[in-house]
């Protein structure tokens, strides 16, 4: 059976006058309807860029696609043309970006903005387009719906606005939605309200979810299956439970002891890591990460680490790890 | 006597909409070498509090009292004198630096404002870099080198340079990474520890202030809805919007977070042009009834010694 969406190898290269970066470095995940997938990592470590990747959405110039393949319900994205990805985003899968007050149009009704991804794929003229709008904002939860059809964006909150972008996305129904920090903008209990609507429209419509975040509190309450990046790479991927109980990549373990777990005994200080994320075009030779790591060995600064399998269901990419 | 105490503060906004009441009677006191956590959502006040405290916004009502001293007919020297014993750290490092100063020429101003002597203040500027973990050289150099925890260090050196007694920290550490929040966090207690310095924490993060404060503040459209201790606020809330916003603050343990009983708040914040009459809350309250639509709740204690601002506490 083919998986909604499988990506294989996948490289991205920033061309720019500085040299070329490799911004997404053979980057390979699968995810299954119903699933959601967290890609977790700091600024830069090419997270929102894997996602662009897999949409065809990255500014070129810079950024290009070197390398691997976005199996989308078994077809290939990465060779297609523009025109073909055009009819597919939006359809067969969708995205919700973080700030939803920039995504949207502000000279633009709601309701405009809904029917028209309706109708740009089809599925609907514009007479049954308004219904079917008003069915998606109820749907999205939107408070008091019908009266938000005619409404610009700068008349919404936050939350609402995230609510557009969520009915937006998930209009024509696609397989796979890819949901780029989409609360990290919102208040917690608005954020609350979203991630509960997510993973209820996940449910339902059983979609595939790659779900990118910085928030290991997010991560923990949404993911099923965690992919953590460092450099734009792949360091570990683990089930929830098993990652944050065993953490294994010393990344992983300086991200969660960095993140304050509210209720629990109150450590005198939080485990911080040194240093910070190397910029893609002065990555140390070896593990990107050796310089930061409390584990490092003098293989790491000179080898760089491939992933291995510790436990079934597990990928670490790590000497220390694999030494034991 | 307390470092810091607040009667009954009001900040207005004439605005095209109508009148914002940002902050609407709050009252609080914050001790020598507490950490006192501010927290609410965006709309709150919390920040307008902060920079109220430091005389960057104005008060149309009650007494912002630093050190025995009621800040409001403050000037010219005097004036000089409370902000010598007040600073604040802000939420964007970058914003908050002039990009056309050399680190070393941000962090000496407060110095040179206060009357300091060139060579000394250069010697103190060496001295505050040491102390935030910033290399020498860093003072001949601008911020946009700096990578958003190193600004945010040399923000905090800023802050430092005249010994202050209270730091207003307005998010600090919102704009960084989760292993430089870490380290930024670690270096504030440090600070802390070391000077005897007090924090006013505002954060919308919870797991932050839980980490860093004493005593927990929480705010809700202009009002202060309930105070107390880090561990009663954490265990035993009492108001039902501290309630809803500790079950709504995602928990980094994914085998609690299944296990946890919720029940996530509905709706959004009014607006302050337009608050609910009555309670604040009571718009989006589980437990409102009647009285709370006209009667607005006063600060009571509570059984563990807080005080919070609901009819059924």
């Amino acid at each position: 059976m083919t998986l909604p969406l499988e990506v294989t190898d996948l490289s991205t290269t920033l061309f720019t006058r500085r040299g070329e970066m490799k911004a997404v470095d053979g980057l390979s995940l699968a995810v299954d309807a119903g699933e959601t997938v967290a890609l977790v990592g700091e600024s830069g470590c090419g997270k929102s860029l894997s996602a662009l990747s897999i949409m065809r959405l990255l500014p070129d110039p810079p950024a290009r696609i070197v390398g691997g393949a976005v199996a989308l319900n078994g077809r290939d994205l990465v060779t297609l043309p523009e025109e073909v990805m055009l009819a597919i985003r939006g359809k067969e899968i969708g995205m919700i970006f973080q700030d939803p007050m920039s995504s949207l149009n502000p000279v633009t009704t709601v309701e405009k903005q809904i029917a028209e991804v309706l109708m740009a794929h089809g599925e609907l003229g514009r007479g049954q387009a308004r219904a079917r709008v008003h069915e998606l904002l109820e749907l999205v939860g939107m408070p008091d719906a019908a009266r938000r059809l005619d409404a610009y964006p700068h008349q919404l909150s936050g939350g609402m606005c995230q609510r557009v972008m969520i009915a937006m996305a998930i209009a024509c129904s696609p397989s796979v939605l890819i949901a780029d920090e989409p609360t990290t903008a919102l208040d917690v209990t608005v954020q609350a309200q979203v991630l509960a609507l997510l993973k209820r429209l996940q449910a339902d419509a059983g979609m595939a979810m790659i779900f990118i975040t910085h928030d290991l509190g997010v991560v923990a309450e949404t993911a099923d299956r965690v992919v953590v990046m460092y450099a734009g790479r792949k360091v570990e991927e683990a089930s929830v439970d098993a990652l944050f109980e065993t953490p294994l990549h010393p990344y992983t373990v300086g991200l969660i002891g960095a993140t304050p777990v509210p209720g629990a005994a109150r450590a005198d200080r939080l485990a911080d890591i040194p240093g910070m994320v190397p910029p893609l075009n002065a990555l140390p030779q070896g593990c990107a990460f050796a310089p930061r790591c409390a584990r490092v060995m003098e293989r790491c600064r000179h080898e760089r680490p491939a992933l291995t399998r510790p436990a079934p269901d597990r990928l670490v990419a790590c000497f220390a790890v694999e030494q034991g | 006597m307390s470092l810091l105490a607040l009667d009954d503060v009001h900040v207005h906004f004439a605005t095209a909409g109508g009148l914002v009441r940002a902050v609407n009677g709050v009252s609080l006191e914050l001790a020598v070498g507490e950490t006192l956590g501010l927290v609410g959502e965006s709309g709150c006040g919390k920040s307008t509090l902060g920079k109220a405290i430091v005389k960057l916004v104005p008060i149309a009502g009650g007494a912002i009292v630093v050190d025995g001293v009621d800040i409001a007919p403050l000037k010219g020297e005097r004036l000089g004198e409370m902000r010598r014993k007040v600073q604040m750290i802000f939420q964007d490092p970058y914003g908050s630096l002039n990009p056309r100063s050399t680190v070393g020429r941000s962090v000496a101003q407060p110095l040179l404002v206060a009357g300091w002597k060139k060579d000394a203040a250069a010697e103190r500027v060496d001295t505050l870099l040491g102390w935030v973990g910033l290399p020498v050289d860093a003072k001949q150099r601008y911020p946009h080198e700096f990578s958003g925890g190193q600004r945010q260090r040399i923000g905090i050196a800023r802050a430092l340079a005249l010994s202050p007694r209270l730091i207003i920290c307005d998010e600090p550490v919102s704009a960084l990474d989760v292993s430089v929040r870490a380290q930024v966090i670690n270096l504030l207690e440090d600070l802390k520890s070391e000077f005897g310095v007090s924090y006013l924490f505002i954060s919308h993060d919870l797991s932050v202030v839980e980490h860093i404060a004493d005593r927990v503040a929480v705010m809700y459209l202009g009002t202060l809805v309930e105070i107390g201790g880090r561990d009663q606020i954490w265990r035993n809330p009492q108001h039902p919007y501290t309630k809803a916003l500790l079950a709504a603050a995602p928990v980094a343990d994914p085998k609690a977070a299944r296990a946890r009983q919720r029940t996530i708040l509905q709706g959004e914040l009014p607006s302050p042009i337009d608050p609910p009459p009555g309670c604040p809350f009571q718009s989006r309250c589980p437990i409102a009834e009647a009285r709370c639509r006209h009667d607005k709740p006063a600060l009571r204690a509570t059984a563990d010694g807080g005080l919070a601002a609901c009819h059924f506490v």
